[in-house]
């Protein structure tokens, strides 16, 4: 299913990003980041395997401390937060992990509940059940609510781990290759269920992938990582109108072999 | 051949002083790790059904290789014994001697030895495969605090069950003396114990609950430090359970050797 193509607000950016760098040991991974993220699209963020795409979005969320740079989530500076504000801050951030990282000795229901009970005090039994049954709903996999996470597949273990991001309302959820490692039918369904999130809940999502027909479904707005910098921006057929040899490749391989 | 050879004392020497840095930052962090504990172990909200879960995982996972080895311990002990105190023919000493040892020493040391290898291993194993799936940071990004659901139960949970095993392992080894003696010199049980616990004195209760709450103490928070810190990739696991076991024995040791010196400043 082709995308509907979304209106963002490009007044208001919920990320913005300036000039962030990190390097691990020698090795610069990000030289220079400039990103701005708008109410209600979604980004996707393209590039090799190794050019940092992960670590970018984990220090959005604040899971590793940028070198340089100036990183605004929420109209929170990132450098100047406090322990309790970012702790506030990471209920309205989903965060759908590459490896899914459900909790192994939870049921899914517990995986579920694990969020939601620790961060909305007063909550009710009632309230919780609900709440539950309704992200499985919209995962569509009410069936699993009491199996243990080994017992699912690649592909429900990614939904399971998008359902418990958006247990909690997200405003904006970062996806860490949704799609890698599933069969194409899957993938789409995958990919249907990103659109159908940025439309149900009004989230704006950053979709790390290497997978274009993952990009082109979902993707309001494509930013290439190339050495370290986002050095194509722009919707999918301006980002691929190029014969530049490190973004080619990108295209043929997804779209002629 | 002058210039190879002080090449190479050279970074002899700078290897050396990499591991003394190594070593006292290692230092440094477990000291943060440990006053973390503290900052939040006490504050609400408490986990208390994971700490109660906790508890029941260290006393299952343990109860039936401390049931066996304190029996064990307290026949062998018995049984050895018995030779050197008939020489002086003071076999009648027997119970106090058996009760001494085990109740100061053996119980609370041999409790701690399988815990660490039992409950010590797991909970390395178990934070070390949460750190490297990224389940850990799955719930710092979720907004809740996995430091004190993980580690502080855990810690709290060994440290509370240690002490309950302690004692228990006592008088299964007691027990254990009890059936030796009562086969080769008819001991009644009610004589036995009168002579089990006439010697003991209240210093050496409370030594020895001290001693098995910073045996807990130590086995939680070096399994949960190693798992928590453990680094990337499935071989930090193993690394994380088996640094978790070494530790945590060596460091029993260490604590025995200084807490007997301590306690017999009081005797
Ligand atoms: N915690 C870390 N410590 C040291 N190096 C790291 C760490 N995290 C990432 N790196 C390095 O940073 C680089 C980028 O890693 P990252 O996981 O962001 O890649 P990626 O773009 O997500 O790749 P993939 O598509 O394979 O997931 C890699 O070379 C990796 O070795
Ligand atoms: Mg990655």
């Amino acid at each position: 299913m082709k995308k509907t193509q979304t209106q963002a607000d490009h007044s208001n950016p919920v990320i913005s990003i300036r000039g962030l760098k990190k390097s691990f040991q020698d090795y610069a991974v990000l030289r220079g980041i400039d990103l701005d993220l708008y109410q209600g699209e979604n980004l996707v963020v393209l590039g090799r395997s190794g050019t940092g795409k992960s670590v970018l979005i984990k220090i959005i969320s604040g899971l590793l401390k940028p070198d340089a740079g100036e990183i605004t989530v929420l109209g929170h500076n990132m450098e100047q937060i406090t322990e309790k504000e970012l702790q506030d801050l990471r209920v309205r951030i989903g965060f759908s992990f590459q490896n899914s990282a459900l909790y192994d000795s939870m049921t899914v229901r517990k995986n579920l509940e694990f969020p939601l009970v620790r961060n909305r005090k007063g909550i009710t039994r009632a309230e919780i059940n609900t709440a539950v049954e309704t992200v499985l709903d919209a995962v569509g996999l009410s069936q699993t609510i009491n199996q243990m996470p080994s017992e699912l597949s690649g592909g429900q273990r990614k939904r399971i781990g998008i359902a418990r991001t958006l247990i909690l309302n997200p405003e904006v959820m970062l996806y860490d290759e949704p799609t890698a490692g599933l069969d194409p039918i899957t993938c789409i369904e995958i990919n249907d269920l990103i659109n159908e999130v940025q439309q149900r809940y009004n989230t704006s999502s950053i979709i790390i992938t290497h997978d274009l027909t993952c990009a082109k479904q979902t993707g309001d707005r494509i930013a290439m990582l190339l050495d370290g910098q986002f050095q194509r921006t722009g919707t999918f057929d301006e980002v691929f109108d190029t014969d530049d040899s490190r973004v080619k490749p990108f295209f043929d391989y997804n779209f002629i072999h | 051949m002058d210039t190879a050879e002080s090449a190479t004392t050279v970074k002899k020497n700078s290897k050396f002083k990499q591991s003394l840095i190594n070593f006292f930052t290692d230092l440094y962090k477990i000291n943060q790790f440990i006053l973390r504990f503290f900052r939040e172990a006490f504050v609400p909200p408490f986990e208390l059904k994971e700490i109660v879960r906790q508890c029941f995982e260290v006393g299952v996972r343990s109860f039936t290789l401390i049931s066996v080895t304190g029996f064990i311990v307290g026949v062998i002990f018995t049984k050895q014994s018995r030779p050197s105190l008939s020489e002086f023919g003071a076999q009648s000493w027997l119970p106090s001697l058996v009760s001494i040892a085990i109740m100061r020493a053996l119980a609370p040391l041999v409790t701690a030895l399988i815990a660490s290898g039992k409950v010590g291993s797991s909970i390395g194993a178990e934070l070390g495969s949460m750190r490297v799936t990224e389940q850990i940071d799955a719930m710092e990004v979720s907004g809740t605090k996995p430091f004190k659901f993980l580690v502080c139960t855990r810690v709290l949970a060994t440290t509370l069950t240690i002490p309950i095993l302690s004692t228990y392992t006592g008088l299964i080894a007691i027990l254990g003396g009890y059936l030796n003696v009562s086969q080769n010199e008819g001991t009644s049980w009610s004589a036995f114990i009168q002579q089990v616990f006439e010697p003991l004195t209240f210093v050496d209760f409370v030594a020895s609950l001290i001693k098995s709450i910073v045996f807990g103490f130590t086995i939680g928070i070096v399994g949960c430090y190693q798992g928590y810190n453990s680094t990337k990739g499935t071989e930090g696991v193993g690394k994380a359970a088996n640094g978790a076991v070494v530790t945590a024995m060596f460091l029993v040791f260490i604590e025995e050797i200084i807490i007997v010196q301590i306690t017999s400043w009081f005797r």
